[in-house]
């Protein structure tokens, strides 16, 4: 399987996800800089990584998808193939309308950088299918703009289609507003779209892939995609 | 063609909780100025046009308004056409 890493200026997890895909999962790996046209044709899975891309000026994500290399990112997720973005890859999920909903500034103002527990909402998708129901995860966030929010419509659309994968939780599971560290909607971490082929979330699998790392639960959402891949499972 | 200058007025929407505005509400309550409420942040754009007319370059920066200066899932905008 072949994993590309898009790279734009101010991105700063594409290492991370590099090393997961490669050295961790052990699969193929190529970055891509963002004014590439197009991705490799054997291109299985696509990594939007974190970071600040065009230092988060305007919105965060709001000038990297207009990035050349978007439009066929766009084109490959039309065609059914995995599209992952984390945390900055979210943002630009959001803003290039591949995802629904937006990313609004965390509601205490503040840059979070700690673990936080996330519940396995939907555990039959590309990117959880290695989770069991309702699995608690640990893995870190580091954002200043995590506070999802879509309006009424959306979010129960949302729930309608299982597209809500990952809830902020406490280490038992419970999902209420103790665990929601950015004032998200529902504790809203990570959201598909409906076809179920492009996955968005805030936290960083990538930072939690191996046990040299202190956790290594992050490496369940690459093993996901993988095993979708091989045994074609879901999309 | 003539020049204009354009600004646009970008804002979170009405129904959003802007906590910066809320954060800078508090800040004016604590320096007595509690004669104010409803405060909200916004951005302002300025940006030079070349159009035809003030109509044509009102057209030009609602399109960049819609597709990149704002996002309407949470944003609001208003356009002012200067000579």
């Amino acid at each position: 399987m072949k994993f590309s890493v898009i790279v734009f200026p101010g991105s700063n997890c594409d290492q991370d996800a590099f090393h997961t895909a490669g050295s961790i999962l052990g699969e193929q790996v190529e970055y891509v800089w963002h004014k590439e046209g197009s991705l490799s044709v054997d291109t299985d899975a696509v990594i939007i990584p974190g970071g600040f891309s065009y230092g988060d000026y305007l919105r965060c994500g709001a000038v990297a998808r207009f990035s050349n290399i978007m439009k066929d990112v766009v084109s490959f997720a039309n065609n059914g193939k995995p599209v992952i973005g984390i945390c900055n890859g979210f943002q630009i999920l959001t803003e290039i309308g591949l995802l629904e909903g937006a990313l609004l500034r965390n509601q205490n103002l503040k840059f979070i950088c700690k673990d936080v527990f996330l519940k396995t909402s939907n555990n039959k998708t590309t990117f959880t299918n290695n989770l069991s129901e309702e699995q608690v995860i640990r893995i870190p966030i580091a954002h200043g703009d995590g506070n999802f929010f879509a309006d009424d419509d959306t979010i129960k659309s949302l729930q309608d289609n299982n597209q809500i994968v990952f809830q902020y939780c406490d280490e038992n599971g419970n999902v209420n507003d103790q665990s929601n560290p950015n004032g998200s909607l529902l504790n809203i971490a990570g959201i598909t779209n409906k076809s179920n082929n492009v996955l968005g979330m805030m936290p960083h699998p990538e930072r939690y892939s191996e046990q040299l790392l202190g956790c290594n639960d992050g490496i369940q959402v690459f093993q996901s995609i993988l095993n979708n891949f091989k045994n074609g499972v879901l999309a | 063609m003539k020049k204009y200058k354009a600004v646009v007025k970008v804002s979170l929407r009405e129904n959003i909780l802007d906590v910066q505005g809320k954060t800078i509400e508090h800040a004016l309550y604590s320096l007595d100025f509690d004669m104010m409420n409803n405060v909200r942040i916004g951005k302002l754009i300025t940006l030079d046009i070349e159009a035809q007319n003030d109509g044509q370059a009102e057209a030009f920066v609602e399109q960049a308004a819609k597709k990149l200066l704002s996002n309407p899932v949470i944003e609001d905008f208003t356009i002012e056409i200067i000579e």
